[in-house]
């Protein structure tokens, strides 16, 4: 064990990595000689050179595109988006080439492609630079999408991305880089498609990923204050989704709380209080409550911006909703 | 124009090879073509005919082990390469025996076996993963080389202008062996070259990513291949990628759905057909002295039953399995981590 931020988690993993297999190669924007927006890949171009370290012009729609063709011919290429706004211009590739080709190709190639890169709001970023993507990629099937919270997630999770052998949406966040935790040495793994049960509770079930685990925990304490036992689940991937840790804790709590920073309409809480009532329905002694970004375009000013993302507070009042407590 | 006389005893006896597989191609196409009119093809089906001679030199001398990429006009592609008739066939209609198992259809052949890495049917959107493919193929220290067939519409996206710059770039360090070949048909549905693209010679577009380029006539099979020849051996030898502008016409309508092709009128389309890349190259080996009626007889008639087989293969074959509705969506996750 060994306390790491959730930076080098994620840049020892890639190490760890391409040392072990030489088809891991690593592209993106300025990943090389500029080390990296977020330090992810900082002197891994000086590790492994530019044949395995390769720098891209500002062309996502190609660079993504060229990684889904690697990843047909047999690499494993990690790509870095440097946020994952501009995955939009790659959309295309994404959704129409790397989520579809095994499908209608009926079979014939493995996509072992990684996207991973910041996703969600930063500080006064603005509307352009922080958006939550994660029910928008979500949605498709042939994909996988994996949102840590940790060090050790970002850890575990990024190396079952790489070894695996389809496209994964990998969703880091720019607050939590700088974050500390015990990650375990080795190769250390882990697996798609089961949630953590980040804090155990009897009163109330809240659903999280990434950073608004941290939001819930917080809240989770403050709650315990009011007599209020709070189960916090992290899903750690949406696709795969675990419904049976989430169904198995409403079946004991009888109340659920979802919370994402994305906007409401259509998205993934959405799709979480849905799995809820189709397989809990007569477990519920409440309406599933959301807690989620207000729905507007990210403003700049700083007050507004608090204003546009989910608390703790609301988080508290959420649950005390599903309680019928003020 | 090829010289005939330039030509070696092996160039002409892969040219009458070639020629065969090209009247397959065209009848194939008419037996696709009538298939879908008897609603036994669903969704798009865009034909070849009229451009049998641009994949039909290049794919004569690419090798076993090389690698193409194609857009969704792509039948002629999968049967020139050896892809079997009957599974190409049995993919335009859906059944578990088609080369992907009836999943794709008529725009994602996909023959992996052979190379073949796919149709595709988003305009360019092949473009950059025929590039990274490239890319793999020097990183993984082999002599092989890729192919990205493409149209002259597709030039027009930013699925085109992005990877090819890489391409160039990627060139550099002699990484990319690639030929790009847009296959100039004149049209983009119905929107011809001249009102979409602002210079209309396309291979000089290549000069902006500094990658060498060249047009040569795409109906005569014989230039076609001599130029294959000579690029592909050069991109195998560098690494670099090369471009390639072949003008060339497509005799049916876009789509099986383009009926009354309002854009071109019918002298244009007759004027094209007085080149049809079939009866070209069947008149130069005839004067060649390599192809007599007789053979042309036998060829066209062998055309015609393996065609016939085809279709009644793909006929008879069953319909996928109810279960594959939910197989090939995600890979095993091998030994990890469950
Ligand atoms: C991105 C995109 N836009 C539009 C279409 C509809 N479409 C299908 S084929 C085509 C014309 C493409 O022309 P070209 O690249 O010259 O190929 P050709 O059909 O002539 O072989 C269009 C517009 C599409 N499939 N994809
Ligand atoms: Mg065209």
């Amino acid at each position: 064990m060994a306390e790491v931020t959730y930076r080098d988690a994620l840049r020892s993993t890639l190490i760890e990595e391409m040392e072990r297999d030489h088809a891991v190669v690593l592209m993106g924007e300025d990943i090389g000689v500029y080390q990296g927006t977020f330090r992810v890949t900082a002197d891994l171009l000086q590790r492994f050179g530019p044949k395995r370290v390769i720098d891209t012009p500002i062309s996502e729609l190609g660079f993504i595109g060229a990684a889904v063709g690697m990843a047909m011919l047999g690499l494993r290429p990690v790509v870095e988006v440097m946020t994952w706004n501009f995955s939009l211009l790659a959309f295309d590739q994404i959704i129409n080439n790397a989520a579809k080709i095994r499908y209608f190709s009926g079979g014939q190639v493995d996509l072992p492609v990684v996207i991973r890169g910041p996703n969600g709001a930063g500080v006064q970023l603005s509307a352009q630079h922080s958006q939550s993507l994660e029910a928008t990629y979500a949605h498709f099937p042939g994909l996988l999408v994996a949102a840590p919270a940790t060090p050790a997630e970002a850890k575990g999770l990024l190396r079952t991305a790489i070894r695996g052998n389809d496209p994964v949406v990998f969703l880091e966040n720019a607050a939590l880089y700088g974050m500390k935790g015990e990650v375990a040495d080795g190769e250390f793994a882990l697996p798609f498609g089961k949630a953590e049960v980040a804090r155990p509770g009897t009163d109330v079930t809240v659903v999280a990923y990434s950073r608004m685990v941290h939001l819930a925990l917080a809240a989770a304490g403050q709650l315990a204050g009011d007599g209020i036992n709070a189960e916090v689940i992290n899903l750690r991937t949406l696709r795969p989704l675990d419904t049976q840790t989430i169904i198995a804790s409403v079946t004991k709590t009888h109340r659920a709380v979802v919370v994402q920073e994305q906007w409401k309409p259509f998205g993934a809480a959405a799709e979480i209080a849905a799995r809820i009532y189709e397989e809990a329905f007569d477990e519920l002694d409440a309406p599933v409550e959301r807690v989620t970004g207000a729905d507007v375009p990210m403003p700049y000013a700083r007050n507004l911006e608090l204003l546009a993302v989910p608390h703790e507070g609301d988080i508290v009042k959420a649950v005390k909703k599903t309680l019928y407590r003020t | 124009m090829q010289r005939i006389e330039d030509l070696t005893r092996e160039e002409l006896a892969a040219a009458v090879e070639s020629y065969a597989k090209m009247v397959l191609a065209r009848r194939f196409e008419e037996a696709a073509e009538r298939a879908f009119r008897h609603g036994k093809i669903g969704g798009y089906l865009h034909v070849y005919s009229g451009q049998e001679a641009v994949a039909a030199g290049f794919l004569s001398v690419l090798r076993r082990d090389d690698i193409f990429f194609t857009a969704y006009r792509d039948h002629a592609h999968a049967l020139l390469r050896g892809t079997p008739p009957g599974a190409v066939m049995a993919e335009l209609y859906g059944k578990a025996t088609g080369v992907a198992k009836g999943k794709g259809g008529s725009m994602h052949l996909f023959d992996a076996s052979r190379g073949f890495y796919g149709g595709y049917g988003i305009v360019g959107g092949h473009i950059p993963l025929a590039t990274g493919a490239a890319y793999t193929l020097r990183y993984l220290d082999t002599d092989r080389i890729c192919l990205c067939f493409l149209g002259d519409g597709a030039m027009n996206s930013g699925s085109f202008h992005e990877p090819v710059n890489m391409a160039g770039l990627w060139g550099q360090d002699a990484m990319c062996p690639i030929v790009y070949i847009v296959e100039n048909n004149q049209y983009a549905m119905g929107t011809s070259v001249s009102r979409s693209s602002a210079a209309t010679n396309l291979a000089s577009r290549f000069a902006a990513y500094a990658i060498e380029h060249e047009r040569a006539d795409g109906m005569d099979y014989f230039t076609v291949r001599r130029v294959a020849s000579r690029v592909i051996s050069q991109v195998r030898e560098t690494g670099r990628p090369y471009a390639l502008e072949v003008l060339t016409y497509r005799f049916a309508g876009h789509g099986a759905a383009d009926l009354f092709q309002p854009y071109r009128n019918k002298e244009e389309v007759t004027q094209a057909r007085t080149r049809d890349p079939i009866t070209v190259l069947e008149d130069r080996l005839r004067a060649a002295g390599v192809l007599t009626d007789a053979d042309v007889e036998r060829i066209h008639s062998d055309a015609e039953q393996t065609v016939e087989g085809a279709v009644r293969f793909a006929d008879e074959s069953p319909e996928p399995a109810a279960d594959e509705l939910f197989k090939d969506v995600h890979g095993a996750w091998g030994t990890w981590p469950r």
